[in-house]
């Protein structure tokens, strides 16, 4: 094996990956950076309204989280996690459409940038209020256990959302119950611009131990091992062994928001951070296999470029829309399930 | 009044019991989730004896923990269950209203997925409970789309209201006022019945309306028997949200007098938006102004004497038929 950028970790074969689950795993970080990079440039160019957010520098954690999980597991994803919704098979053109507000985009115009989720394929949209989905997550692997159903449920959050008070009442009563959930911490570093020495004292992955629960911590840059780590999490899930809260050590890249410079984030941490690329260190291992990396890139590329022809060219919501579908009609329709593209599950 | 029956009679809280044991009787989607309900059977005994008969995966006692309690329901309903929430008080939904208002009441019209729970609000003042056990927390959620809201003020509705609320589609906050809890009796059916989220006409009037909800019901009926002379009708909204708009309108039309009474603090109480409701749509048929009568701003005082001067009482809904009868 080659002497991948970045962390020792990945220097043995990975055990339970093919070639084509690593070559997959890179076309969705691809795919994550350039869906985000296209929506920042129609946002730019004023065809995106309200703000953006993206992940960069952050693909690796929920692509790799996400790959591990089986078509039936939904996942709540957060605001740097768009490779999760893509990993359980929304189509790159609903979530730019989504961005662009229209009719037929995941959310129907109803909500913007990254709040969204396509129940179909097994993922529930965030909430802006942090980390409110946590419960939502533990409510979902709470009735797993109690029908006897072989399915977890994840949560992602960054470090900020670990300062609330939701957060403990998740990691508590989850583990009390010894339900099949899966909590993942984006250790970004920064929350808006409030650096993490200012958000706790004490890693919260440490905090892991007084609930009773595993915590694990993973170079949340290195796609394999958030994949392992969150592959053992949900076979511990799914053995009845509860909970485990898994910390991923990332970096965000860019500003909170498009609106924000991060002038409070010093550029030698940026630069520390450039060397540790996910999507670098993916297609260096790749390439050393043979892999045609470019060829991969290419094809991601082209098909961005069509998904937002397609998105553009789709309508705007009907103004009476506005007003309907507050309350639920009819017999709800449950969380679906999304696609499970790791060969563990063909 | 049932209060007055002497027939086999179920209390209030015997009637919410037996809906909670019949709709899990029918459908194993349904399960509780609060804090004591299990083995004590809540702070007010109204899932006594479920735990015998469900067990704990079904009756689950919880840690003190009202966003996690919320949340974790609307978890188990998105991916299929119909789960009820007990809060020990209502005035501890404070604690979890970020869910109801921000995940759950705006799951169906950002996503498309529906949030069927039942959140259960034993609530109200009378008994010296103080500030933090006499709330009337409904107007919180009346201003939150997405959430129904209903207040039953007899056993029969206490039972067939709760029974619609779980077979809801939508998150339903269900106000049982504890000062009804052993008070109120009645007749109420067997088995499984739904009672429709609309206003019910207590009394027959047309001099004058009385509109009201939960425990004030009873107040108000007190009042108004206390002026046999008049033609007072009495109008039980059970449902405010969603309101019954045309029962209210119609008797307005009918009346042409209106008292609303509001055990909640005045200002923003339903009460304030049904009078907005007439003065909209109906006040061409009004023959005096509308008179309001609810807790004025004021936290709800412990000691008996200061309780009863805040609570909207028998003599004051009285005093508001009498002035608006000689208008
Ligand atoms: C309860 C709550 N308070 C404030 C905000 C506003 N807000 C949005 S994102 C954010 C920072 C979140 O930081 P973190 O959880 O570390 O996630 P990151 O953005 O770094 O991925 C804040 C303060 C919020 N969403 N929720």
């Amino acid at each position: 094996m080659p002497s991948p950028a970045g962390g020792a970790a990945a220097a043995a074969a990975p055990l339970h990956l093919e070639q084509s689950d690593r070559v997959a795993l890179l076309r969705f970080m691809l795919l994550h950076r350039a869906v985000e990079d296209r929506g920042a440039s129609l946002y730019k160019q004023g065809k995106v309204p309200g703000s953006f957010y993206d992940g960069r520098g952050q693909e690796a954690t929920c692509v790799g989280a996400t790959f591990a999980l089986a078509a039936a597991d939904p996942v709540c994803p957060l605001i740097r996690d768009l490779g999760a919704h893509l990993v359980k098979g929304t189509p790159p053109r609903d979530v730019l459409a989504h961005y662009l507000g229209r009719a037929d985009g995941v959310s129907h115009g109803r909500e913007g940038n990254v709040h969204f989720g396509d129940a179909a394929h097994g993922v529930v949209g965030m909430v802006s209020m942090l980390p409110d989905m946590m419960v939502v997550a533990v409510g979902m692997a709470l009735a797993f256990k109690l029908r006897g159903e072989q399915r977890c449920a994840t949560s992602f959050f960054g470090d900020g959302a670990t300062s609330v008070g939701d957060w403990h009442e998740a990691m508590n009563f989850a583990a009390v119950m010894q339900v099949p959930a899966i909590f993942i911490l984006e250790h970004n570093n920064y929350a808006y611009s409030t650096p993490s020495a200012r958000q706790f004292l004490v890693d919260p992955v440490e905090r892991a131990a007084a609930y009773g629960i595993p915590g694990v911590s993973v170079d949340g840059n290195d796609v394999e091992a958030v994949f392992e780590v969150v592959r053992e999490a949900r076979e511990r899930a799914l053995s009845g062994a509860g909970p485990t809260l898994v910390s991923a050590q990332t970096m965000r890249m860019h500003g909170h928001g498009l609106h924000d410079d991060a002038r409070y984030v010093p550029p030698e941490q940026l630069a520390e951070w450039t060397l540790r690329d996910p999507i670098e260190l993916q297609s260096k291992r790749l390439a050393a296999l043979g892999v045609d990396v470019d060829a991969l890139a290419a094809d991601v590329k082209a098909e961005v470029d069509k998904a937002t022809e397609e998105a553009l060219a789709m309508a705007l919501p009907d103004p009476a829309s506005a007003t309907t579908g507050v309350f639920c009609l009819g017999e709800p329709i449950p969380v679906g399930s999304g696609d499970a593209p790791w060969s563990g599950f063909r | 009044m049932e209060r007055l029956s002497l027939m086999p009679q179920l209390t209030y809280l015997e009637a919410i019991s037996d809906a909670l044991r019949v709709a899990m009787r029918e459908d194993e989607r349904v399960i509780l989730l609060g804090e004591d309900i299990g083995e004590h059977g809540g702070a007010f005994k109204v899932t006594d004896g479920l735990l015998a008969e469900f067990g704990a995966e079904r009756v689950i006692d919880t840690p003190i923990c009202e966003e996690a309690i919320v949340g974790s329901a609307v978890g188990a309903a998105i991916v299929g269950m119909r789960p009820v929430c007990e809060m020990q008080f209502a005035d501890f939904v404070a604690c979890a209203f970020d869910q109801i208002a921000n995940v759950a009441g705006k799951l169906h019209y950002r996503l498309g997925l529906a949030a069927p729970i039942v959140v259960r609000l034993p609530s109200g003042g009378g008994f010296s409970g103080g500030p933090y056990h006499s709330q009337n927390p409904e107007a919180w959620f009346l201003h939150s789309p997405g959430l129904k809201v209903l207040a039953p003020s007899s056993a029969e509705d206490a039972k067939g209201l709760l029974l619609a609320a779980i077979a809801d589609p939508n998150p339903v906050l269900f106000l049982e006022h504890k000062n009804l809890y052993r008070r109120v009796r009645g007749e109420v059916p067997d088995g499984s019945y739904a009672t429709p989220f609309a206003a019910r006409t207590v009394r027959e009037g047309d001099e004058l309306v009385v509109i009201a909800y939960g425990a004030m019901v009873h107040t108000a009926l007190e009042a108004i028997e206390q002026l046999p002379d008049a033609s007072i009708r009495l109008l039980d909204l059970r449902s405010l949200a969603p309101l019954d708009e045309d029962a209210i309108l119609a008797a307005v039309r009918d009346c042409s007098k209106v008292v609303i009474v509001d055990e909640a603090n005045y200002t923003c109480a339903l009460g304030a938006q049904v009078s907005s409701l007439i003065a909209e749509r109906a006040f061409e048929y009004l023959e005096a102004p509308i008179v309001r009568v609810a807790t004025p701003d004021v936290p709800i005082p412990f000691a008996p004497v200061l309780e009863r001067a805040v609570l909207p009482s028998v003599e004051r809904i009285r005093g508001a038929c009498d002035e608006l009868l000689a208008y």
